[in-house]
């Protein structure tokens, strides 16, 4: 009896994969063909013409009459200092970023968490910032910390009555902290999110054992929330810190890197390389260089990512 | 009863806490309304008035070009705010429509074929959503004008499709992966075929997945700005993000009228995430919750 069930089991496991082997030829090709094409077509093919534009003397001003140049734009670009200031500013900006964001979300997500009623509603409130399109927040903030009627100078005037000028985007510090300010408050909430889920996902029954061993909050959230949530962790700020690598359309509208390079963060220099400053090629070089070590952080984590999902 | 009370108590100074960030949060998106019903003088007026004393909705009005006053907006044109709204929801509806199709056939054939270079293919995906709109817009503005595809609705919905299927690909992979591989055996011992499957099994419990993965991509077409503002040129292509600037002059800016068409872009973005943030949730989560 045993025998017959066995042997039927393994004629349909063959079956299935022959079926799966005959199928496999050429159908998924074909469906995954679209999407492949398209992405080629419009990420593929101009970065590889990127890569090629960025070993010419290319200029918008003369499109058809470059000459190659070899490796002078990289050359150019190490012998620059504001191309490594600007990645350093990016790193700074990604940590500062991160880090403040992280915190900010644990914390807010741990209060909520113990909301009962209407968290739904809270949530809600929550994710309003990221409602926002990245180039309204730049919009919004760089009103905010207008020198002349923004709404921080504004208060500052009521609180201490009279007239404060402080040109928040543009003295040393300032500008930095403010592009940073509006980053955050854009991005916590996606942390806030994040780390909710996790803490619901956590079974109530361990909070409740520790409750009756008197433990203490701190204890609870060190010990049993914290670890429960660390893939949750490792995700939210795996996928923010490069989403905030992209960073471009924010700072662009406050501050556009300026003034005098104070802001600058990668990709607003590519963009001052190739349209302000008219050197074309030198901003592919540049725009080259940024995606391949993204390419090399992307790799890695989705290795993580995908390890993460199958086990 | 007892215990409700406890933990009431208990969280009393948390709670207060919790309040005023979650009001920090909140408070710029009710401003820009607020904002945008005020006159400019109140706007701008030193020292700062607080309490709005004339709110109207004469600044939408200008949008929907119902007023015709050159003087509306304060440097004498009007914004051509109906070309934009065309555009947008053209180009973000028709892009999110397709990548949704490409994507989720992807996501399917990811997550229930076995073959060669599979691996690679999906990687590739990933890789081509770690490059950022603004690296991507250098080339495209000039290959775009060879083939003619600048400053063309469609030149955008081929773009933001393109930017929209690998996260959608991802997604969908691990909604696809939720579902029990027992649910599709039955379906194959029925005499389904692999398209009856993914048809009659698996796509109705992946809508909750379509869903938050379809409002992904419209937002991300509606608020994409880095290619619109080098790719689009005039009244014919141009979208909400590249049209803010309309706004802002070399000296002064109109903040009420930038407030106003800001309210109507957050519109659909806050409807659609309050109808979906569950799923969206759950899909942005899928990867760390392990079994």
């Amino acid at each position: 009896m045993s025998d017959v069930v066995d042997n039927s089991i393994s004629e349909n496991n063959i079956k299935n994969y022959r079926l799966r082997m005959d199928e496999s030829k050429y159908l998924p090709v074909v469906l995954l063909l679209p999407a492949v094409l398209i992405i080629l077509f419009v990420v593929g093919i101009p970065m590889i013409y990127s890569l090629f534009l960025s070993f010419t003397d290319f200029t918008l001003l003369k499109s058809t009459d470059y000459n190659f140049t070899g490796i002078n734009n990289y050359i150019s670009l190490f012998k620059n200092s504001v191309f490594w200031q600007s990645f350093g500013k990016t790193v700074i900006y990604i940590a500062v970023a991160v880090n403040v964001e992280f915190i900010l979300g644990l914390v807010i997500a741990n209060m909520m968490s113990h909301i009962i009623r209407g968290q739904n509603i809270l949530r809600t409130i929550m994710m309003m910032p990221m409602m926002f399109a990245p180039i309204l927040v730049g919009f919004q903030f760089k009103w905010f910390f207008n020198d002349q009627v923004g709404l921080i100078n504004n208060i500052l005037f009521s609180i201490t009555g009279r007239p404060v000028i402080i040109p928040w985007l543009v003295q040393k510090p300032l500008g930095f902290i403010a592009i940073l300010v509006a980053e955050i408050w854009m991005s916590t909430p996606f942390m806030v999110i994040i780390f909710l889920a996790g803490i619901l996902s956590i079974p109530q029954e361990i909070f409740e054992a520790d409750d009756v061993d008197g433990a203490s909050e701190w204890h609870k959230f060190r010990f049993i929330t914290i670890p429960s949530i660390t893939p949750f962790i490792f995700i939210a700020m795996a996928v923010r810190s490069l989403d905030i690598a992209k960073a471009y359309d924010l700072v662009s509208i406050m501050t556009g890197g300026g003034p005098a390079h104070r802001t600058e963060l990668i990709w607003t220099y590519v963009y001052r390389l190739a349209f302000t400053s008219q050197k074309f090629a030198l901003g592919c070089s540049m725009s080259f260089i940024t995606v391949l070590l993204s390419f090399a952080f992307t790799f890695y984590l989705f290795r993580n990512l995908l390890k993460a999902r199958k086990t | 009863m007892k215990r409700k009370k406890y933990v009431k108590s208990k969280y009393t100074l948390s709670n207060i806490i919790l309040i005023i960030v979650l009001l920090i949060f909140f408070i710029p998106a009710i401003w820009i309304v607020l904002t945008s019903m005020r006159p400019n003088i109140e706007i701008n007026a030193r020292p700062p008035v607080w309490i709005p004393q004339d709110l109207s909705f004469s600044s939408y009005a200008a949008l929907l070009g119902r007023v015709e006053s050159a003087e509306e907006f304060g440097f004498g044109h009007s914004v051509p705010f109906i070309d934009y709204a065309r555009n947008s929801i053209i180009i973000s509806i028709t892009s999110t429509f397709l990548a949704l199709i490409f994507g989720t056939l992807a996501a399917f054939i990811f997550s229930s074929f076995k073959f060669k270079g599979k691996d690679s293919i999906f990687l590739s995906f990933m890789l081509a959503r770690a490059i950022p709109g603004i690296a991507l817009s250098l080339p495209l503005l000039i290959l775009f004008t060879r083939v003619g595809l600048s400053d063309k609705v469609y030149g955008l919905i081929i773009a933001y499709t393109a930017m929209n299927i690998p996260f959608t690909a991802w997604l969908m992979t691990g909604f696809f992966g939720e579902i029990p591989k027992e649910l599709n055996d039955a379906a194959f011992i029925d005499g389904c075929s692999k398209w009856g499957a993914f048809l009659k099994v698996n796509l109705p419990l992946i809508l909750p997945g379509l869903a938050a993965s379809g409002i992904f991509a419209f937002l991300t077409s509606w608020n994409e700005f880095a290619i619109a503002s080098v790719i689009t040129r005039t009244t014919v292509s141009k979208t909400f993000p590249v049209g803010l600037f309309d706004f802002t002059g070399e000296f002064v800016s109109d903040w009420r009228g930038m407030c106003a068409m800001s309210a109507i872009m957050l519109i659909p973005a806050i409807i659609f995430v309050i109808l979906v943030q569950r799923n969206l949730v759950k899909g942005l989560t899928l990867g760390a919750v392990k079994g």
